[in-house]
């Protein structure tokens, strides 16, 4: 077995001190070492989107990142996108416009809507397709996710969409 | 589950303490720069490297300045950088055009510029915008650093001229003379937008309207990354009328051998790789 490596990892806002191997996926760092099942693994080869989460503030697929290559990082997951028990605008989008129907894909949907609001606050209907291109749904037929978003937008102050792991 | 085979990780500050440990493991060691493509692979366990060498930790690899003579980009500049650089929509907006339709946000995130290169991937878009641009790609090895320009340095699918312990650390691009036009386009895989055809060009035209030089590069339908040479002969000295550029970009993938597969026919590719052509050296001529 290849040698262990030592990790330090803040997620949503906690800073976490692991002992991992080197060929641990960011994804399975944070679904088995830290519990947090929300971000979930669809299809394991980068096409799907559902392990989409924010490093430094960045979208990435969390199947396609060693947990190594985080340390030292920042990340948000779909838990750490608003304090507890309340729901960013994003996630009031998807609640509002039936954004979603099996929810699988809803986690990774949400934090790529994240950053794509993020680089373009007023998105027109085909920047919300280009932006979400890589994020697969297999039941909405995405219409409903794009009014999400579009809710999203019209809803969103700078000050509810920072996520709590990186206010202050 | 797929995760990688067992391997001991090496996160580097520097380049030269990258390069001692390509000497120290030889074969058995691999560079991690996006891991876009590498962990994929590793996923898959189609390479198994014993070591790999990440030098995302070394800093001052990731920028894109404008020199005397020309454009550089640092080996780690992340495509989301390049889509975002006024430099480059002012001078090539060939590569922002480029970087735009790869993957998704997130692979843009965290794709590199040189790991696409030194992956020398036929179906990947950075190989052939790089050629067109006639790029000299800057390499430190353990004998020092060199310069290989990008037409000795695409030699095979997932081959490049690099010594085993050389790294590529910089993308040199020259300053485009006046009145040069570039552009970039595909015909991509609907899942993972990598190409099944496409042509990047570079053209320069002179006070008459005459092509005095036309640089043009096939991705996705060829074996290997290459250049149109028959394409671009079909262009020089000509005034580029509808007629001229239909009849040199039938010539696209002349000296290809050309891909065949689910993703589409060989003839597919050579009829697709031609329309492409025409358009980009249209869209290329109406920016120079
Ligand atoms: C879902 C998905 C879709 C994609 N779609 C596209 C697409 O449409 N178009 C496209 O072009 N690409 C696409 N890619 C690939 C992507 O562009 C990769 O990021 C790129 O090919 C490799 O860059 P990287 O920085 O990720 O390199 P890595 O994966 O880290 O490395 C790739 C190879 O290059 C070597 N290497 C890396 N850096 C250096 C260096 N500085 N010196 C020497 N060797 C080095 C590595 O050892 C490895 O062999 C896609 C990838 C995914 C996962
Ligand atoms: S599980 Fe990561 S992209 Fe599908
Ligand atoms: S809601 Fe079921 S996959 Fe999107």
């Amino acid at each position: 077995m290849a040698t262990k490596r030592s990790i330090t990892i803040t997620v949503n806002g906690q800073q976490h001190q692991s002992e991992i191997e080197p060929r641990m996926l960011l994804v399975h760092y944070l679904r088995e070492i830290l519990d947090l099942t929300g971000t979930h693994i669809g299809c394991n080869t980068s096409q799907c989107g559902a392990c989409v989460v924010l490093l430094n503030g960045e979208a990435v697929k969390a199947c396609t990142v060693l947990a190594m290559q985080a340390h030292g990082c920042e990340i948000t997951t779909i838990e750490g996108l608003a304090p507890a028990g309340e729901l960013h605008p994003i996630q009031t989008g998807f609640w509002e416009k039936h954004g979603l129907q099996c929810g699988f894909c809803t986690p990774g949907m949400i934090m790529s809507s994240y950053q794509l609001l993020k680089d373009n606050p007023h998105p027109t209907e085909d920047e919300i397709c280009k932006g979400l291109e890589g994020n697969i749904c297999r039941c909405t037929g995405y219409q409903n996710i794009v009014r999400a978003v579009q809710d999203a937008a019209e809803h969103m102050s700078t000050e509810t969409s920072i996520p709590v792991s990186t206010q202050n | 589950m797929s995760v990688p085979a067992v391997f001991d990780y090496h996160p580097v500050q520097s380049v030269d303490e990258a390069i001692a440990l390509l000497q120290l493991y030889g074969d058995e060691a691999k560079i991690l720069a996006g891991g876009h493509s590498l962990l994929p692979a590793m996923k898959l366990r189609l390479t198994q490297p014993e070591h790999l060498i990440d030098i995302g930790p070394i800093p001052n690899l990731a920028y894109i300045r404008k020199e005397k003579d020309a454009i550089v980009l640092g080996t780690l500049t992340r495509y989301k950088q390049i889509e975002q650089s006024e430099i480059l929509h002012k001078y090539y907006p060939i590569l922002p055009e480029g970087t735009a339709l790869i993957g998704d946000q997130q692979v843009r995130n965290r794709g590199t510029i040189g790991g696409s290169v030194a992956h020398s991937d036929p179906a990947g878009d950075m190989p052939g915008i790089v050629l067109a641009l006639k790029a000299q790609l800057v390499v430190q090895g353990a004998n020092g650093t060199r310069t290989i320009a990008a037409d000795d340095f695409f030699v095979d699918t997932f081959l490049t001229a690099l010594e085993q312990d050389e790294i590529v650390t910089a993308i040199r691009l020259p300053l485009p003379a006046p009145h040069t036009g570039s552009a970039y386009a595909k015909i991509s895989n609907k899942a993972s937008h990598y190409a099944i055809a496409g042509c990047a060009a570079v053209l320069t035209i002179n006070k008459k309207g005459l092509c005095t030089s036309a640089s043009i590069a096939i991705t996705g339908a060829s074996t290997r990354i290459i250049r149109a040479s028959e394409v671009e002969a079909a262009l020089i000295s000509k005034k580029l009328d509808d007629a001229t550029i239909t009849s040199a970009s039938s010539h696209a993938v002349a000296n290809a051998d050309l891909i065949s597969d689910i993703h589409g026919s060989a003839e597919y590719r050579q009829q697709m790789a031609a329309v492409i052509t025409r358009r980009v050296i249209m869209h290329a001529l109406e920016r120079a």
